[in-house]
């Protein structure tokens, strides 16, 4: 395929924080992301978590 | 796209068309204010699965408090209405908002991409069906998801740790490791989920902050705290936290009596059967993939593992067997946070490898109306005072709050709002500041540290200077340190709203300032990690330096055979050092070494030195610090003084040329962690079981009759590796046990070798005689990391590591910006995490790249010409090296200072020191603060 054809777009499925990393990282270097969530919000499993080690931040 | 699925893929790389099945909210996303009413109102009560089924939710809900979108939905299974037309329906009666809509129906998209990244994550195994140790029959018995939210202030209990089954505190928790992993039994799982050892001990920590002599236990087949700073955790947690941790084999969960207490009997390491009472026992539950995910495998076309992850190759870990497709996080394999956020870069890493020819074609840059000049207006504030829910509302008196501030100078309007950081309010306080007027603007809320960006957002939208707001933060410094003297509180936000009030009435525009970026990268390092993240660049269209302290690339790779999974290196490593060498946006420095680095972010000026001892300055806007690790040199078990005693590195050479020593030799004993977490290196050297277990492998299978141990402290065949261990038991290679305090020792005798250590399953000394000893040696910064970070201005932990800005949320990235980190520099890693990473480090580095010019904010020190007598005082305390002295140029022949203010970050010790009042920092000013602080004295 040519270059040109290209479209200069990204679908990413899942809104857990992987997937928000993904996006950001893509958005902030100039594509377009479409972010498919299964569920009603973003946020994943960690969202689902009181804190984190090792500094015992919040999840959120 | 929320409760939206993919249906199907269709297309190629570069060119995909994706359908997307949207399932009806019957809540319409514009009007919905997330008030609440509707769930007040609705009467039908369902497990919350955002609780772990530990509390309920209703069928109208909100996934969680702080949920994005915050807007609420109908669970269509569970809704009264949806199920019975003419039925209930309260919630459309109380909605205000008028924003329910059971009419709503199923909308099928289909839309054009690129490329697809899928990132479906895990679901907890869920030991119901297998009724494993009794959960579902036993309300004592929980999963470690449950006691998430038990542990949480959001959770069912506000984070009140207390049993089901009867609300009584809870004294002696039990956590059981394993449960969904490591077990072909009940759940067919055989891989090991990597998370549950580090959470199950992070849970207990915290459990015991929460309740004051709670006993913990951890029952465990093998400790696997692998990552980085684990086990100094795991050590806390047992030295001085208290958590007892036991190694042995689990054999059942007897409810003791009527009592709701629980009786586990197990196995000790002595082979002796026991039993203890508990009166929760949490079950660790390990990752796996879900049915839906598999289908959507099936719908990407993608392959996957014998362990039902995306299959990926270690050399290209974010790829999946169909071009254009990628993924990361969980789906691939199980693994941690960090790992995942890591993978998440790297995905997108990879798709702009793939589409950069269409970069910036369908992104747009957000636009805001043009700025209105308020310089000459009198101040008019608009104060909004956020609820956050109950967070702050459930402590301090809002309305009071409210009533107060309308009374306070230059304000002319206040409104209270349910979160004022949700996009409604965000939608209502550009309308109002339209409305009213309004040119400066209070939110007393939460911390501008997480908010305050947003804010700034919201008043550009309303063509406002975005630093005419000020936040009065009473949630975190008042609300919740307060939560126990209520009308203190409420006097307190009062203050604070006060304060921020007087100190935004003097706030003035300010501009930010641009500076443009150099579009190269610098990557330091030629192995592995720094060819990869420089190749990834370089193709997507970036020119790149590689610098390379030796005349080869390749580095640690240069001495590895086979990956994990099988991959033969030096092959791949080849193409690699193919590609790097033949891309002509690389230009490749071998010999060369870092011996200054000058400038910020975008504006890089590092200086190499040839061996010759010629050097250059090379211009560029990152930097990719990828040098690697190197082997530790043990001063045990003979290494070096005997010949058969060698590193794996070594053996694995000797092995390949069939040396004679390993070729006639029958009896081979591996003795792991040399080197790693003992006191000087309390960390885990993540690569070295597995290397042992598989080397052991070859050699049985070369020949069956080989006697062959591997003496370890706990096996660390994490992940899908675990495969490989189980094999190894299964050929009969022999694992042997042993504690740091009970080492095994290594003494010559004639040909061979006796190998002592202490079995405490037989609590008895044995004797191996061995032909060949392997020491599973340590992976070691390289020497010259910690000069090289003392020019970088980056931190190295005390291990000699570089550390990262945020150990779970910012894994590649340096506090310091345009500085990034991957490979064996960061920490010791497989292949694939090192490839991992170095792609996030690329894509992070492309965020700046793909930019002309970086924005920095406004809050820089600036030099007051009438009052500065360049007395230097201010260019000693400047931490950032921001501030020099310099002559003024002018008849006088005095001196004055000068602020760089790419480099400047506005800590205002500059503005502290000074005696002449010469300097200041924007937005804070002498008066500013002066004010707060009259404010603050003035009841």
């Amino acid at each position: 395929m040519l270059d040109n054809n290209k479209i200069g777009s990204v679908m990413i499925v899942g809104g857990g924080v992987t997937g928000m990393q993904a996006a950001l990282d893509l958005a902030d270097s100039g594509y377009y992301v479409y972010l498919v969530e299964k569920s009603g919000a973003i946020g994943g499993a960690m969202a689902q978590l009181d804190k984190t080690f090792p500094t015992n931040d919040c999840s959120m | 796209m929320t409760l939206s699925e993919v249906t199907g893929i269709a297309g190629d790389a570069g060119n995909f068309t994706v359908t997307v099945k949207e399932a009806p909210r019957y809540v319409d996303m514009e009007k919905c204010i997330a008030c609440g009413a509707c769930t007040e109102k609705c009467p039908k009560k369902v497990d919350s699965e955002y609780d772990a089924a530990t509390g309920k939710r209703k069928a109208i809900f909100v996934k969680y408090a702080q949920a994005v979108p915050l807007k609420y939905q109908i669970d269509a299974e569970n809704c009264i209405r949806l199920k019975k037309p003419g039925a209930c329906g309260f919630c459309e009666k109380v909605c205000d908002a008028g924003a329910i809509n059971f009419n709503d129906t199923e909308k099928i998209h289909s839309i054009n991409v690129g490329a697809v990244i899928l990132s479906p994550g895990f679901e907890a195994y869920d030991p119901k069906p297998a009724q494993v140790w009794g959960y579902g029959d036993f309300p004592n018995v929980i999963t470690s998801l449950q006691l998430e939210r038990y542990l949480s202030a959001s959770g069912p209990t506000e984070g009140h740790l207390v049993r089901p089954s009867d609300g009584k505190p809870v004294n002696k928790v039990a956590f059981l490791q394993c449960v969904g992993s490591r077990d072909e039994n009940l759940c067919n799982n055989g891989y090991c989920s990597s998370v549950c050892c580090m959470y199950a001990i992070k849970e207990a920590v915290i459990a015991k902050d929460h309740v004051p002599g709670l006993a913990t236990s951890i029952f465990y087949m093998d400790m696997r705290t692998h990552g980085k700073e684990f086990d100094r955790y795991m050590d806390r947690a047992k030295n001085e936290v208290g958590v007892r941790f036991v190694r042995c084999k689990v054999n059942g969960v007897e409810p003791a009596g009527s009592t709701g207490d629980l009786r586990i009997s197990y196995v000790n390491e002595q082979g002796r059967q026991l039993e203890e009472y508990y009166d929760l026992v949490v079950l660790s539950v390990g990752l796996q993939t879900s049915k839906e995910t598999m289908a959507l495998a099936d719908i990407a076309g993608i392959s996957l593992t014998a362990d039902k992850f995306a299959a990926t190759s270690d050399f290209a870990p974010v790829t999946t067997s169909r071009e254009g497709i990628f993924t990361c996080g969980t789906f691939s394999g199980p693994k941690d946070i960090p790992q995942s956020v890591v993978e998440g870069s790297a995905a997108a890493a990879a798709v702009s490898e793939v589409l950069a020819p269409a970069r910036h074609q369908l992104s747009t840059e957000a636009t805001f109306p043009e700025e209105l000049d308020v310089a000459n207006e009198d101040p008019r504030l608009g104060v909004f005072v956020c609820h956050c829910g109950s967070n702050i509302a459930g402590v301090v008196d809002v309305a009071a709050v409210e009533e107060y501030a309308k009374s306070l100078p230059n304000v002319v309007y206040v409104e209270r709002n349910l979160f004022s950081c949700s996009q409604d309010t965000q939608d209502m306080i550009v309308k109002r500041i339209r409305e009213q007027k309004l040119n400066r603007i209070v939110i007393a809320a939460c911390t501008p540290r997480t908010h305050e960006p947003l804010f700034r957002e919201t008043l550009k939208a309303a063509g406002l200077n975005e630093y005419l707001v000020e936040m009065a933060n009473i949630r975190n410094q008042n609300a919740w340190v307060h939560s126990d003297t209520p009308a203190m509180a409420t006097a307190k936000a009062k203050d604070l709203v006060r304060m921020a009030a007087a100190k935004v009435t003097y706030g003035t525009s300010l501009k930010n300032i641009s500076v443009p970026i150099t579009q190269k990268g610098l990557v330091i390092g030629g192995g592995v990690a720094g060819m990869t993240a420089a190749l990834n660049m370089a193709e997507q269209g970036f020119d790149v330096h590689l610098i390379e302290r030796t005349d080869v690339l390749g580095g640690n790779a240069l001495h590895l055979k086979h990956t994990w999974s099988g991959e033969h290196i030096p092959g791949r490593l080849g193409k690699l050092i193919d590609k790097v060498i033949w891309n002509e946006r690389i230009v490749i420095h071998k010999q060369h070494e870092v011996v200054g680095v000058e400038g910020f972010v975008g504006n890089f000026r590092t200086t190499i030195r040839s061996r010759e001892g010629q050097t250059a300055t090379i211009e560029h806007g990152v930097t990719v610090v990828a040098t690697g690790g190197s082997i530790y040199s043990p001063d045990e078990y003979g290494y070096r003084r005997l010949k058969k005693v060698v590193n794996s590195i070594e053996f694995d050479k000797l092995h390949e040329l069939k040396e004679k020593h390993v070729s006639s030799a029958n009896t081979f004993v591996f003795i792991q962690c040399v080197g790693s977490r003992e006191e000087d290196a309390m960390y885990c050297s993540k690569v070295c079981c597995t290397h042992s277990v598989q080397t052991a492998i070859r050699l049985k299978k070369e020949d069956p009759k080989r006697n062959i141990f591997i003496l370890f402290r706990d096996m660390r065949t994490y992940g899908q590796r675990e495969a490989l261990y189980r094999q190894a038991r299964k050929m009969g290679i022999i694992f042997i046990n042993y504690e740091l305090h009970g080492k095994p020792t290594v003494t010559e005798n004639g040909q061979v070798l006796d190998v002592e250590v202490w079995d405490h399953v037989l609590h008895r000394p044995l004797k191996i005689v061995a032909d060949m000893v392997i020491l599973a040696s340590a992976i070691r910064p390289k020497d010259n990391a910690k000069d090289l970070a003392k020019m970088l201005k980056v931190p190295v932990d005390g291990d000699g590591f570089f550390i990262e800005a945020h150990a779970k949320l910012r894994p590649v990235d340096f506090s310091t910006d345009g500085m990034f980190v991957a490979g064996l520099a960061h920490y010791p890693k497989p292949m694939e995490e090192s490839v991992a990473q170095a792609l996030a480090a690329s894509s992070r580095a492309a965020t700046l790249l793909s930019k002309m010019a970086v924005s920095l904010d406004a809050i820089k020190a600036i030099v007051d010409e009438k009052n500065c007598d360049g007395c230097a005082l201010c260019v000693d305390v400047c931490p950032y090296k921001a501030i020099t002295l310099m002559d003024r140029g002018d008849e006088s022949g005095g001196k004055i200072v000068a602020v760089n203010v790419a480099k400047c970050k506005g800590c205002g010790l500059c503005m502290g020191t000074c005696p002449k009042r010469g300097v200041y920092v924007a937005g804070f000013t002498m008066k500013q603060i002066s004010s707060q602080i009259q404010a603050a004295l003035a009841v």
